[in-house]
């Protein structure tokens, strides 16, 4: 009777044990990968929102502050989402029977909020606080990005862990001065360590990396 | 495995035990104090029978089927992006609503009539937790456990829902039609067939309401009925008060305006704020309450005895008929203590004593000079003060003689409290329209024609008045959840305005009491401070001595007495579907889920019972079968009982929780009486105790001392028990450059009341874990009460010791964890990351203080939708497989430090109040930045008596006790 393996089958049995231990290593490398990464975390991806808002417009071409409709985020942790009331004071006159608002005046009519899809979402075991952030010299756009040019709201940062401990363990490459925490167009000067170091003294910022600052 | 922990020791080997070998001073249990081999083996495991989920064999189906769930999910969870959540913002935002900043709104909360004044935390229009309000007289900044777990009874899904005819859903406009043509046939007999049954009111709307009714209706009668029934006509000022005798009083926990008088009695014993004296309290009751533990002499009594010893003690005091014979040795010490104190003592009598017991209180306190001073005599706070049994007793003869066409029954739920040798459900029977405006669709409901859901009282307008008479407008925080009516909307209906809400009601009264042109400033005041100015009761002069009733007949001998009394946290069953009260450790025995039959040592031994087993009891033709438990400091013949479990409607939560002991109670002896017939039946009962619970293996936990001894050595704590030197360890010091966290509990005023431990569940989310997880130890409460037991094993000295996390500065959990989950914060917080432990207990197992609690099975209930509101949003909500414990409120640290940090400061001493601490009635609790030597905690820890329990491990904890002191009476003789 021949021989039911071949010379090879040794080979090959080897061969395969290691190429499936390979695959495993590799699978689980991906989706690692794939599950950190800015796919995952929908950076940079427009999101569909119930009414075609554009910061792009109102806070880049009509140059409105982040704080018009931001109302609570020098004071509160939630920055606020602006109530209905607040579009239809300018909607009531601009603009007033575009199609496009006609969900926001529904909503003005019947009392039932608009229901935004989020885009900053932190998972429910992080406290992430506007207000002090903002106190402290950290520009909206150092962590939403140029506002000013999305016509469609998009992350531009992935939010993770590793990116917040960045400025948290080395905020004078980020901070800047309280006045041009609004600022979309502000550029770090080059001597920016510099002035960072100077600004994190005068600020007292900690360089807070204890867990319970966010988590609890 | 079963936990062996029902043995009962026989007492005389514990008494030999404890005076052959010294024994050990401290004890927790009898059973710890018999030292028994089943005992060290249930101690030496942290969770006895751990693990039975695994008991069970999996078979091969299950397997596959978890594993190729497993695979599933992990397949799935490879590639998921992050799920889109909504974001919904106001239409209209109210303008002082900030997302994010919770608001503080002023009410309060009645119970049994009386009121607690409130700040309540409002989180976007959703109530999530309460505070005491500092102005109101009745808290003081302070509250209970059962004003803590109100906001789990406002979000509990098993309320009353809607309006419901015959149990069948209905709709209000028809109750209206109904009320109206009420309305007008009993007009025609001038109300002679409408009654109207309520609990205490002290709500001067709704007592102006009713007038307005009766006046309408002249032959229409009110009748009140309140299982726990306070009048309120005297008020007691123990900051004034050197000496106090309790007969049965548990004003320390159990009575209208605790909190006040707890404050009030610590400020007398607090030695670490540089006093030097102690007030000093006798105790004489039959079973052990929050009162007796804190006593300096607690006499063991049966409640007939004590009437016996108030008999004596009176007539020792020249304040009565003394009894014949020379006074005992021990009535001879309080007497002297008593005439040295002439002005400056109280004798308080309790509610569960005769009128005669009260009498002779009010006859001593006369002969001491006590009245005006540390007694006052007010005007009833309550509307219509009448002697409830009897309006009860004449309502049940009325709707039996078929003279009732209508009765409202507005809040209570008399067919489940009344006594039963009324049998209310029966009478009530024959009446032809019953109408039950309650909370829970529940034993009266059911046996109602109409059932109103009743407003929770923090969605009412309503007002209520405290201890003291102070009036408090109660103001919504949410809209009723269900559609709920306050009892005020359902008494007009039988007006001809019946649409009225409560706010128009209650507005409309006050403004017959307020009749300027300031109303509006005056109403919004009156909102803002949670108090209505000037409403106090007016002191009244003391009238003439109530004749003291004469004495009866002594029991036999061995004849064994009954004692009912109120649920420490269910009061009368009405908080019975709460989960957080069922769950919290009852102070004397530290029993949950369940109410017992409380027997004494030395009786359980001569009528051969013991723990869990269950008897049947017999009391004038009332039945009830109950299980035994064995509590050291219970009278001898006496099986005391708690009201409120045993419910058969009212929710899941109370429907299986214990034994209705109501069914023992009779109209005229509503509190129990010799008498009671005790009979074995060889079944045993489960019941979920927490007292061994990490037991601390008797090293020294607890320090204390007498009075004396403390003048004498006044750094007896250090003699004791020298701590180990710092510099034994191996590990570096941390630096503390910021703040330094820190917290003191001074054992000399906790009570035990628990307060603290509701609070503490409410704040952070915690779960509740129910019966069959605490048998098995798995409670989750973050803070518990440790009780210690000292001496005589049948009436022993009482410890009770809040235990939370250490916070170590040397912590032997932050080692141990493999993935970092637990580690040391630079202002010296231990702390626990969720988000990164993986549930290998190592840490729990090596604390050496127990006060870990890990999440076994997903106790967190993540799929009631009503309870989403009630969850501080400023804490995480747990799930399966992680670790969790005290985190020193962090979350109150962080927003007090960012406000702070905006308004470049540092934190001021008390801007923190971790929730604990804010609960505590007698402020035991005192936290705050040890670097900051001027704050309250770094005098504290200044302090002689100040040292860290197991201090020899050299943990360094954070936490730090204030030693107890106790003042007995030198001339005190033991018997």
């Amino acid at each position: 009777m021949a021989q039911l393996f071949g010379r090879r089958a040794n080979t090959i049995a080897k061969a395969s044990i290691a190429g499936l231990l390979l695959a495993l290593a590799f699978i689980i490398w991906a989706s690692t990968e794939l599950n950190t990464s800015a796919y995952a975390y929908r950076v940079q991806m427009s999101q569909e929102q119930p009414v075609q808002f554009s910061h792009k417009h109102h806070a880049g071409e009509l140059g409105i502050d982040c704080r018009y409709c931001h109302t609570s985020v020098e004071v509160s942790s939630f920055a606020g989402i602006p109530p209905t009331e607040t579009c239809i004071t300018c909607h009531s006159q601009i603009w007033a029977d575009s199609a496009f608002l006609e969900p926001v005046r529904a909503s003005f009519r019947t009392g039932e909020s608009i229901q935004w899809n989020r885009v900053h979402d932190l998972p429910g075991f992080v406290y992430f606080n506007h207000s002090i952030h903002i106190n402290k010299g950290i520009g909206c756009q150092t962590c939403h990005g140029r506002v000013d040019y999305m016509p469609l709201m998009f992350k531009v940062n992935s939010l993770q862990m590793k990116w917040c401990l960045n400025c948290h363990r080395e905020p004078e490459k980020y901070i800047r001065p309280r006045e041009a925490v609004f600022s979309m167009d502000y550029q770090p000067p080059e001597n920016q360590m510099e002035l960072g170091r100077k600004l994190v003294a005068e600020y007292k910022v900690q360089k807070l990396t204890d867990c319970y600052t966010c988590h609890r | 495995m079963k936990p062996k922990h029902s043995d009962t020791p026989h007492l005389h080997v514990l008494q030999n035990r404890l005076e052959s070998v010294g024994g050990r001073e401290y004890w927790r249990s009898l059973e710890e104090l018999a030292d028994t081999e089943e005992f060290r083996a249930f101690v030496e495991d942290e969770f006895p029978g751990r693990s039975p989920e695994w008991l069970n064999p999996p078979n091969r189906r299950e397997v596959l089927r978890l594993m190729a769930a497993s695979f599933g999910l992990a397949g799935l969870a490879a590639c998921t992006k992050m799920p889109i959540q909504k974001i919904i913002p106001y239409v209209r935002q109210p303008e002082e609503v900030i997302p994010g900043k919770a608001m503080f709104y002023a009410t309060a909360m009645p119970v049994g009539g009386y009121a607690t004044g409130l700040l309540v935390e409002s989180h976007l229009g959703r109530p999530t937790k309460v505070e005491g309000n500092p102005d109101h007289p009745a808290s003081l900044g302070a509250t209970d456990a059962i004003a803590q777990a109100s906001v789990l009874g406002l979000y509990d899904p098993d309320r009353a829902q809607a309006i419901s005819l015959y149990a069948r859903l209905s709709a209000y406009v028809n109750f209206l039609a109904v009320m109206n043509r009420v309305r007008e046939q009993q007009h025609q007999k001038k109300g002679a067939g409408l009654r109207i049954l309520t609990e205490t009111v002290t709500s001067p709307t709704l007592a102006w309401q009713i007038g307005n009714i009766l006046t309408e209706f002249p032959e229409a009668k009110w009748d009140q009925y309140e299982a726990v029934h306070y009048s309120g006509s005297e008020i007691y000022h123990f900051d004034k008060a050197d000496v106090v005798v309790s007969l049965d009083a548990d004003f320390l926990g159990g009575m209208p305006g605790s909190l006040r008088y707890a404050r009030d009695f610590a400020s007398k014993r607090k030695l670490s704020e540089g006093q030097t004296s102690m007030n000093r309290l006798y105790v004489a009751e039959p079973s052990p309450s929050i009162t007796g533990s804190t006593a300096d002499h607690r006499l063991r009594m049966r409640p007939t005895e004590i009437e016996t010893l108030a008999r004596s003690l009176a007539g020792r005091l020249g304040a009565g008929q003394a009894p014949a014979g020379t006074a005992s040795a021990q009535v001879e010490a309080i007497a002297k203590d008593l005439e040295n104190h002439r002005g400056s003592s109280v004798v308080i009598a309790g509610l569960q004593q005769p009128p005669a017991v009260h009498a002779l209180a009010r006859a001593m306190n006369q002969a001491l000079g006590n009245v005006g001073v540390t007694v006052t005599g007010i005007q009833p706070v309550e509307a219509k003060p009448v002697d409830q049994i009897q309006s009860l007793w004449t309502l049940v003869k009325e709707m039996n003689a078929g003279q009732v066409d209508v009765l409202m029954i507005l809040g209570g739920n008399p067919v489940f409290t009344a006594p039963a040798d009324l049998n209310f459900s029966t009478a009530m029977g024959k009446v032809n329209l019953r109408i039950h405006n309650s909370l829970y669709f529940d034993e009266t409901s059911e046996l109602c024609h109409w059932q109103v859901p009743e407003a929770h009282y923090l969605e009412s307008w309503s007002d209520a008045r405290a201890f003291d008479g102070t009036v408090t407008i109660l103001q919504p925080l949410i809209e009723p959840l269900y559609g709920g009516k306050t009892p005020h909307e359902v008494l007009v209906s039988l007006t001809d305005q019946p649409d009225q809400t409560s706010h128009e009601i209650v507005r409309s009264y006050w403004q017959t009491k307020h009749t300027g042109a300031d109303f509006e400033i005056f109403w919004e005041k009156a909102l803002h401070d949670g108090i209505v100015p000037n409403t106090a009761s007016p002191v009244v002069a003391a009238g003439p001595l109530p004749a003291v009733p004469a004495a009866g007949r002594a029991p036999d001998a061995g004849t064994l007495e009954l004692n009912l009394r109120p649920d420490p946290y269910l009061f009368d069953g009405r908080f019975a579907n709460n989960g957080w009260l069922q769950e919290l450790p009852k102070p004397e025995s530290k029993l949950t889920w369940d109410n017992v039959v409380y027997i004494s040592a030395a009786t359980a031994v001569r009528l051969g019972v013991e723990n869990e087993d269950m008897v049947d009891l017999e009391y004038r033709g009332g039945k009830l079968r109950a299980p035994i438990w064995v509590l050291p400091g219970q009278a001898d013949d006496c099986l005391t009982m708690y009201f409120g479990n045993g419910r058969r409607r009212g929710g899941n939560v109370a429907k299986d929780a214990g034994f209705n002991a109501y069914l023992l109670r009779a109209s005229d002896q509503p509190w129990g009486a010799p008498g009671v017939q005790l009979r074995k039946t060889g079944n045993r009962y489960t019941i979920a105790n927490t007292q061994h619970h990490h037991s601390m293996e008797g090293r020294g936990i607890v320090k204390s001392a007498t009075l004396a001894e403390y003048e004498k050595d006044r750094d007896f704590v250090k003699h004791e028990d020298p701590e180990t030197p710092k510099s034994q360890s191996l590990y570096p010091e941390y630096p503390y450059n910021g703040y330094k966290w820190g917290m003191t509990i001074d054992q000399n005023v906790c009570t035990g009341c628990s307060a603290c431990v509701v609070a503490c569940q409410a704040e952070n989310n915690i779960a509740v874990v129910g019966k069959e997880q605490v048998v098995k130890h798995r409670e989750m409460q973050w803070l518990r009460i440790d009780r210690y037991h000292k001496g005589d094993a049948a009436n022993p000295e009482v410890f009770n010791q809040p235990m939370l996390c250490q916070h170590c500065e040397k912590a032997p959990c932050e080692l141990v964890c493999p993935v970092a989950a637990t580690v040391h914060s630079g202002e010296g917080l231990n702390q626990m990351v969720y988000n990164r432990c993986v549930g290998t207990r190592y840490c729990s197992n090596n604390c050496p203080y127990k006060v870990r609690r890990f999440n076994f099975l997903l106790y967190s209930d993540w799929y009631t939708e009503s309870l989403y509101g009630m969850r501080n949003p400023d804490v995480t909500v747990r799930s399966r497989g992680v670790m969790e414990k005290c985190t020193y409120c962090v979350q109150r640290i962080n927003e007090a430090k960012i406000d702070s940090e905006k308004e470049d400061r540092r934190l001021h001493d008390g801007e923190i109040v971790t929730a604990c601490q804010a609960a505590c009635p007698t402020r035991a609790i005192v936290f705050g930045d040890i670097n900051d030597t001027t704050s309250q905690v770094a005098k504290l820890k200044q302090q002689p008596l100040n040292y860290g329990v197991l201090g020899d491990l050299n943990t360094q904890p954070r936490t730090t006790y204030l030693a107890r002191v106790t003042n007995p009476n030198p001339d005190w003789v033991k018997t």
